[in-house]
């Protein structure tokens, strides 16, 4: 865990190497996010106050976004796709197998910090379902494939 | 009671601007409205409600509720009226069989969603979704509701993660999230309302929730500075005013103008029965345009503060405890002794202080006391203190004392200038719509010793901040002025045509001496040549320039030569007479403008007439049959002067707190104590009346009519909404005791009061209450020549004749930092409160600002080791007081900031007794001081304490 005040440098960094940047709350976003895991709470009001914004527009933005974390999460995210087409082939099966089998309910990390769960809405391999993402790799027709990941 | 109220008709979308007219066709009427006009708004101007929720007139249309939808004849499905501009020839309709369904089918799912505890909610009858329900015919939910963000508990009793409970924080509002439903009015009315950018929607689809700032902060906690606009926008119970909540809804209504700033915002008093439920602001109020602050819309509790005096009281000396008797014992008691005073010591002995809180007929009548009662010209008024170099160098230069534009300017400048003020505090509704001009792109220049909030917030930074060491205001004016003329930015044809030739090239000559280079006094001012340069340039050629300034710039010992060198600017880039430009003076106090133009000077009759004039005091020597006296009167200085020498024995001061708000208090307080009949009028026992012999209760600005001129010139009607509580409007009172000294005065409504201020006073001539119930509100000068009144001055010349360019040389003040001494001590206010905080620290506005704090760099604390919230002793060469350090590096090095609302500071112990050349304005601004780690109070504070408890004994009632 950083200090505040290494936190605060860090951000800092992240500000300076986005300065004149057109439309760069995004980009700084993904960069704390990448920097830090997730968009820690204190980043929000120097974020604001670097891009004459106020924190309120700075956490709706934060909010709107789910990919935005306000923790870390586990070392493995593992997404499944809940939309019509993977529900059609049995993706709420998998999920249901998929949460038992790690213990854990969505948005929920194993006590081990192993896996995080999410839900995710349509990852365009709707032709493959049940579609799932592993660390950023997409995975097709999962079942099978994503329960042996899991069972690492 | 009269009923004021002319219903407030919400058309749904802001007015368009466009000259360009436009004709269509609505449910079979012709419309006719302007260009890029809405089509909800041009239905609503033909009678037409459009059903909505998400519209509002106060904010840009946003197309979210999908309730105001319409069919037009060729265009395909039904587009939503409030996103839909108006064209020419269209055929609009807006109820049919099927926009009912639509409407229903959007309403069931609002309610869906929402409880429906209408009977027990605090928006019953004050709800549009209750309306909405109502106008589109709900009359059943298909939906069962199984996910709400209203139940407390699911149906197998377990917490629902989706309810939020009610934010309390605010003291007068409360945030229900259970009751929204979304529309986000809120968070645009915070954003383009206000544009402090508090609120947001946290999350999205059916979990967006408004969110006040972050994720961990609730409304207290947040950015939000408690204007009212959210609650003003919400159609729900969502945000809703505690007074509402407790009380129930008001019945009527009436127009009045608030009593705190020199912004003069109208406002609603919506009352029930005499109790006043909230203070709205009204939308046709020209000075505010609907919008509020913290101060007018919520902060009026302190007229029915238990603090408040509602009985005349007297004693024979300060140290007895005081007694309550009758008006009628306190009248002849107050001019016996009155009376007596001047037998023994002479005419000259006694005076007034008019308020500047007070309405002008009420001011008008304090003067009129001591000009044609006490027979002497010994008045002033709290101006003296704050805004007489404006008067002084506003009237020289341009020929009137008073600013040159009103509010609605602002939305034309392309560059604004502000010195020595910071409005987000001081004149926050003028910050607003300052802030909505540069979210426009106009540019910013802020000339201040502070980073204030003015110089940097949510979508505005100054182009350039000038911050100056204090004191060197006239070295940095001179230098942008050096800077026009060298680089020849200057309007040759303007200044040819409406100034004079020869004191321009006269001036010209004088302001390019090379000593008045940026360069040459960016040792002494502090700010870098090169920003003054680029800042000169941007005034002076980037379009419609403004300033606007503040008691910054006229509370120094050159007070009045900044004000000059401000005009000399307008003068030389040709910025004045028209819309977008001008100087104007932020003005402290609701009536201070009034207060000045009612004569309260001791050299100046009603309309800045000096008493030396034989046909001015012939008018008023007829009309009151007196001998008006030839010399001007006393300044408050020199009252106190006197009263320390013994020729000054007797006060009536009516609504203001000398000895909190004027400089040197030891001084003040000595002045007082040697007096030997000291009348304090006022709602509390203030300060000065620690110092009295008689207190007449004063009534608040909800009891009394009369009229407030707001810093725009703006007359505004001040009307009664309840009767005094202790019996008699301030008007009645004044002339109570001007009978008791012998007077024959018989007026029985201000509006006789005001008919003789029209009669002798040419730039009232014009005013009349009739004229102004029927334009709403009237800018002097409003006479023959403008019987409409003047929004704008010296269009085509000056009030004067020529504009008068004056020489503007920089004189250091005579209070200079030493080995001693070694910080700058400079003094403002906050938000929160107000002025001497009398009213303010009587209201929940304390949780904001519970005590005066300084503000300290972080260098200079660490050099005296000096934590974040230590106690700190504060000391100058007038005295000294302790209170707690909060180190801020919007303060630079060197230069330390405390406010002056509480009077256990006291900052003006600290305060020196310099003052402006021209006008004796003290020199707040500026204080060599010495900054300590203390352990508590002052011996000073400890003993003022002790004798305040002991002044303001009451003796129980027999």
């Amino acid at each position: 865990m950083l200090d505040s005040d290494a936190l605060s440098d860090r951000i800092s960094e992240i500000l300076e190497a986005h300065r004149g940047l057109e439309g760069p709350l995004l980009p700084i976003l993904h960069a704390v996010q990448e920097a830090f895991g997730h968009v820690p709470q204190a980043a929000i009001p120097q974020i604001a106050a670097a891009l004459t914004l106020s924190k309120a527009e700075v956490h709706g933005v934060v909010s709107f976004y789910h990919d935005f974390r306000e923790a870390p999460a586990g070392r493995h995210v593992l997404k499944l796709c809940r939309a019509e087409a993977c529900q059609a082939v049995g993706a709420d099966a998998v999920a249901g197998r998929i949460k038992a089998a790690l213990g854990i309910d969505w948005h929920e990390t194993t006590p081990d910090g192993r896996v995080t769960l999410e839900p995710v809405f349509c990852l365009g391999l709707c032709a493959c379902g049940p579609a799932a993402m592993i660390d950023g790799r997409l995975v097709g027709r999962c079942d099978e494939a994503v329960l042996a990941e899991v069972a690492k | 009671m009269k009923d004021f109220i002319i219903p407030d008709r919400d058309f749904g979308t802001p007015a368009a601007k466009s000259k360009q007219m436009v004709t269509l066709t609505i449910d079979g009427f012709d419309v006719t409205v302007p260009e890029g006009t809405s089509i909800m708004r041009a239905a609503a101007e033909a009678g037409i409600q459009v059903p909505k929720l998400c519209a509002t007139d106060s904010v840009d249309a946003f197309g979210s509720c999908r309730l105001c939808l319409v069919e037009i004849e060729g265009r395909n499905g039904t587009p939503a009226s409030c996103t839909t501009p108006v064209a020419p020839g269209l055929k609009v309709h807006t109820q049919n069989a099927k926009l009912k369904q639509l409407r229903r089918g959007v309403m069931e799912l609002y309610i869906s969603d929402h409880p429906l505890d209408c009977l027990t909610c605090s928006a019953n009858g004050d709800c549009e979704l209750q309306d909405m329900a109502g106008a589109v015919g709900l009359r059943d939910v298909r939906y069962e509701a199984v996910d709400t963000h209203f139940k407390v508990k699911n149906t197998s009793g377990e917490a629902n993660p989706l309810y939020i409970p009610r934010d309390d924080s605010n003291p007068y509002f409360s945030y229900d999230p259970q009751k929204c439903i979304v529309c986000s009015r809120c968070v645009r009315a915070c954003e383009e309302v206000q544009g402090t950018f508090a609120l947001t929607i946290e999350g999205r689809g059916f979990d967006s929730r408004v969110s006040f700032g972050a994720k961990t902060d609730n409304a207290l906690a947040s950015d939000c500075v408690s204007c009212g606009a959210c609650v003003q926008a919400c159609p729900t119970a969502t945000l809703q005013e505690k007074s509402v909540i407790e009380i129930g809804t008001p019945s009527h209504s009436v127009i009045t103008t608030c009593a705190y700033c020199g912004v003069g915002c109208s406002f609603k008093a919506e009352m029930r029965g005499d109790e006043l439920v909230r203070m709205t602001p009204y939308k046709h109020g020209k000075a505010n345009r609907g919008h509020s602050c913290v101060k007018g819309r919520f902060a009026y509790g302190y007229a029915s503060h238990k603090d408040r005096i509602l009985k005349p009281m007297i004693r024979d000396a300060i140290t007895d405890p005081w007694k309550e008797v009758t008006w009628a014992e306190a009248m002849e008691f107050a001019a016996t002794r009155m009376k007596g005073i001047q037998a023994k010591y002479g005419r000259q002995s006694v005076g007034v202080i008019t308020s500047s809180r007070c309405t002008n007929e009420e001011t008008y009548l304090v003067q009129k006391l001591t000009r044609g009662v006490f027979m002497n010209n010994n008045t002033d008024t709290c101006a003296r203190v704050c805004h007489s170099p404006t008067g002084y160098g506003l009237g020289q230069t341009f020929g009137t004392s008073a600013g040159t534009q009103d509010f609605d300017s602002v939305e034309e400048a392309d560059v604004i200038m502000v010195i020595g003020a910071n409005p987000h505090a001081g004149h926050p509704v003028f910050a607003s719509r300052m802030k909505k001009r540069l979210r426009k792109g106009a540019k910013l220049i802020v000339v201040d010793p502070r980073r204030t909030e003015t110089v940097e917030g949510p979508h505005y930074k100054a182009a350039h901040h000038l911050a100056l060491t204090p004191g060197t205001n006239v070295a940095v004016v001179s230098a942008i002025a050096h800077v026009i003329v060298t680089e020849k930015l200057y309007n040759e044809t303007f200044i040819r045509e409406r100034c004079d030739w020869d004191e321009f090239q006269d001036y010209a000559e004088f302001i390019a001496l090379p000593n008045h280079s940026p360069e040459a006094v960016q040792m002494v001012t502090g700010v870098p040549a090169e920003e003054i340069r680029l800042a000169a340039r941007l005034y002076a050629t980037g379009g419609n320039a403004a300033i606007y300034y503040g008691l910054g710039v006229t509370e120094h010992s050159q007070g009045s030569t900044t004000v000059i060198g401000i005009a000399n600017l307008a003068m030389l880039t040709g910025n004045i007479g028209r819309r977008g430009v001008g100087v104007n003076p932020l003005r402290g106090q609701n009536n201070v403008q009034g207060s000045c133009d009612m004569g309260s000077f001791p050299h100046e009759l009603p309309g800045y007439r000096h008493v030396k004039n034989p046909e001015v005091r012939a008018i008023y020597e007829n009309l009151w049959g007196v001998k008006i006296d030839p010399e001007p009167g006393l300044r408050i200085p020199n009252m106190l002067d006197a009263a320390v020498e013994g020729t000054f024995k007797g006060l009536y001061c009516q609504g203001e707190d000398i000895l909190q708000s004027d400089p040197d208090t030891h001084h003040v307080a000595a002045g007082l104590a040697a007096m030997e009949c000291v009348i304090v009028h006022d709602l509390f026992l203030n300060e000065t009346a620690n110092y009295a012999h008689v207190f007449f209760p004063g009534s608040s600005f909800l009891e009394k009519d009369g009229t407030f001129t707001n810093a725009e010139r703006r007359i505004n009607m001040v009307r009664k909404v309840m009767a005094p509580k202790q019996g008699y409007a301030d008007w009645e009172v004044t002339q109570m005791f001007a009978q008791a000294m012998g007077a024959n005065w018989n007026y029985t409504h201000p509006s006789q009061i005001m008919e003789e201020i029209a009669m002798t006073t040419p730039s009232f001539a014009g005013v009349t209450y009739e004229k102004i119930e029927t334009m709403g509100s009237i800018q002097w000068p409003c006479n023959e020549k403008a019987p409409e009144g003047t929004p704008l001055m010296h269009i085509d010349g000056f009030v004067r004749g020529k504009g008068k360019f004056i020489r503007t040389e920089y004189v250091a003040t005579d209070e200079k930092t030493g080995p001693r001494f070694p910080l700058l001590l400079t003094t403002g206010r906050i938000l929160s409160q107000y002025n001497v905080g009398a009213q303010t620290r009587r209201t929940a506005n304390v949780v904001w600002h519970d005590e005066d704090v300084l503000e300290i760099n972080p260098h200079d604390a660490e050099n005296r080791g000096i934590k974040d919230g230590d106690w700190v002793r504060l000391a100058s060469r007038s005295g000294d007081t302790t209170l707690r350090a909060t180190i801020a590096d919007r303060v630079a090095p060197g230069v330390v900031y405390t406010t002056f609302h509480h009077p256990d500071t006291q900052a003006n112990v600290i305060t020196t007794d310099f003052s402006d050349w021209a006008t004796n304005c003290p020199e707040y601004k500026v204080t060599a001081v010495q900054v300590s780690p203390s352990n508590g109070p002052s011996e000073w504070q400890e003993e003022y304490a002790a004798q305040a408890a002991q002044s303001r004994r009451i003796l129980a009632a027999e």
